[in-house]
């Protein structure tokens, strides 16, 4: 697959030189994942860059969720499962035993596709991420939480009911509410899950209305099985299929015109 | 081409895809017909292609609704998307052909047989023939999907301004040596530059069979060797 990755970052050195601004955040080299024998990514090089989304898709089972998981080391919590190759966080291994994974979790944040609010109430929902890794005074942890809230697109919703249950709110205010505790934590990157595949159209909206705003501000890797929202919030996208990185390039590209077949036949419904 | 996973999807495209070979179809007809016409002073075929040009504005439409549909209820992506947008620019052409070949049949009714240098009349058939080819290769490049076909009609536009040009100044020859050629001239006139812009209108269909085929338009500029604006200029 060394083929493939050379041809994508070429694809995307073009992008890169149109907007110099365009840092690689974090760089995937090499990277073979296991459960247990099953190897189900299979020497995935790629680069995503700094305050760009990157959409990846392809059929279930193909590694994008494994992937995702890969970059918050959120699968060591399975001890069957295990990494090999390199995934550079700012230049930093992020797969080396030496990294603290409770930091890496907090400078790496995730929301799922199901809104996983705590059964606690709106304020705390946020103020616990917080106090996980910082002691701050009252003063200064309202103004963190009302800023992630507002970030989040939900301030205006929920500023009177700061003191509820974070389980009461409706299923697009829950992942918006996870989102705001994500941020609360001033990650630099942000995986998202399928993100709004358990939600109605309007707050899908919101959700993607608000990933184009935290783009300003954080790198953001999404997995969705929605081809249309890939194109439409993306700027980058990669297909990915059986493990393998099939296809990576500028979101434009990817959907109007794909170098590869399988890509191609993948997006236009022809799969299978 | 693989098949959609939707199977009623493959139907709507190929719906489109047979809808434009129809107008195609209709438009090439109506062409031939339109300089048989001119040529033949025949008054009945003429009729026939003015008739027949209500049947392209209706699959027009069919193609123009048909693809919005497709697009609102398929969100087509990648070559879908592009074979949905070819359709609608596509059968915009050949309507448009439709439309110029029947402005030639109406206006050889006006003529009538009241043209005297037959020679001139040749001429425009000469030009109309190779429209015609052009007409036939391009929507055989779309109907094979032959990107390579599509471009050696879109190079070949140059000759047929270039007829066009020369045309144009035989025929204000003919109006300044006598001003009852006037009439008939200026109907010439007028079909000439009906054709020359049919020709255009297959460049641009070869244009959008390159771009459904590869995804990219053709950046450089089309060869143009319409010089008729010079030859007013001068008088001819």
């Amino acid at each position: 697959m060394s083929s493939i990755a050379v041809s994508a970052s070429s694809a995307i050195g073009k992008t890169a030189a149109a907007n110099p601004d365009a840092l690689v955040r974090i760089a995937v080299r090499n990277l073979d994942f296991y459960y247990g024998d099953f190897r189900s990514l299979k020497d995935i090089s790629i680069d995503f860059f700094d305050r760009q989304v990157t959409a990846l898709i392809g059929p279930s089972g193909c590694g994008k969720s494994t992937l995702l998981r890969t970059f918050n080391r959120i699968y060591s919590l399975y001890p069957e499962q295990r990494a090999e190759g390199e995934i550079l966080l700012d230049g930093q291994n992020v797969l080396s035993p030496a990294i603290d994974v409770n930091e890496l979790r907090a400078r790496v944040g995730m929301v799922f596709q199901k809104p996983t609010p705590f059964p606690m109430s709106i304020y705390d929902n946020i103020a616990f991420g917080i106090r996980l890794y910082e002691k701050l005074p009252k003063s200064e942890l309202d103004g963190r939480i009302e800023e992630a809230l507002r970030k989040a697109a939900l301030w205006g919703e929920v500023k009177d009911k700061l003191r509820q249950s974070g389980m009461g709110l409706s299923g697009g205010q829950q992942q918006r509410l996870c989102i705001a505790r994500t941020i609360a934590q001033q990650p630099e990157v942000i995986l998202l899950d399928e993100p709004t595949s358990a939600l109605d159209p309007i707050s899908t909206g919101k959700i993607e209305e608000l990933i184009e705003q935290l783009r300003s501000e954080f790198t953001i890797v999404i997995v969705t099985h929605n081809m249309q929202q890939a194109a439409r919030i993306s700027q980058f996208t990669a297909f990915m299929y059986l493990g393998e990185l099939v296809e990576f390039g500028p979101t434009n590209k990817m959907f109007m015109n794909p170098t590869k077949k399988q890509t191609q036949d993948y997006i236009t419904g022809r799969f299978g | 081409m693989a098949e959609h996973i939707v199977r009623s999807y493959d139907n709507d495209l190929q719906g489109l895809r047979q809808r434009i070979a129809e107008m195609g179809g209709i438009a090439e007809k109506m062409l031939g017909d339109a300089s048989q016409a001119l040529v033949r002073h025949d008054k009945p075929l003429a009729q026939t292609v003015i008739a027949a040009d209500s049947r392209l504005d209706v699959l027009q439409r069919e193609v123009e609704e048909s693809a919005i549909l497709t697009i609102a209820r398929r969100q087509p992506l990648a070559v879908d998307l592009r074979e949905t947008i070819s359709a609608i620019r596509i059968s915009g052409d050949v309507e448009r052909i439709g439309d110029l070949a029947k402005n030639i049949a109406k206006r050889a009714l006006a003529i009538g047989d009241d043209v005297k240098p037959q020679k001139i009349v040749v001429s425009l058939k000469h030009m109309n023939d190779l429209v015609l080819g052009q007409l036939k290769d391009v929507l055989d490049a779309y109907a094979q999907q032959d990107t390579a076909k599509s471009l050696d009609v879109w190079k070949r536009d140059g000759a047929i301004d270039a007829l066009y040009t020369s045309i144009f100044r035989e025929l204000l020859t003919y109006m300044m040596e006598d001003p009852r050629n006037i009439s008939f001239c200026t109907h010439l006139l007028f079909c000439a530059k009906n054709i020359e812009r049919i020709g255009d209108h297959t460049t641009n269909i070869a244009e959008t069979v390159h771009y459904l085929v590869t995804g990219e338009t053709l950046a450089i500029d089309r060869p143009k060797n319409d010089r008729s604006i010079d030859a007013a200029v001068t008088g001819g």
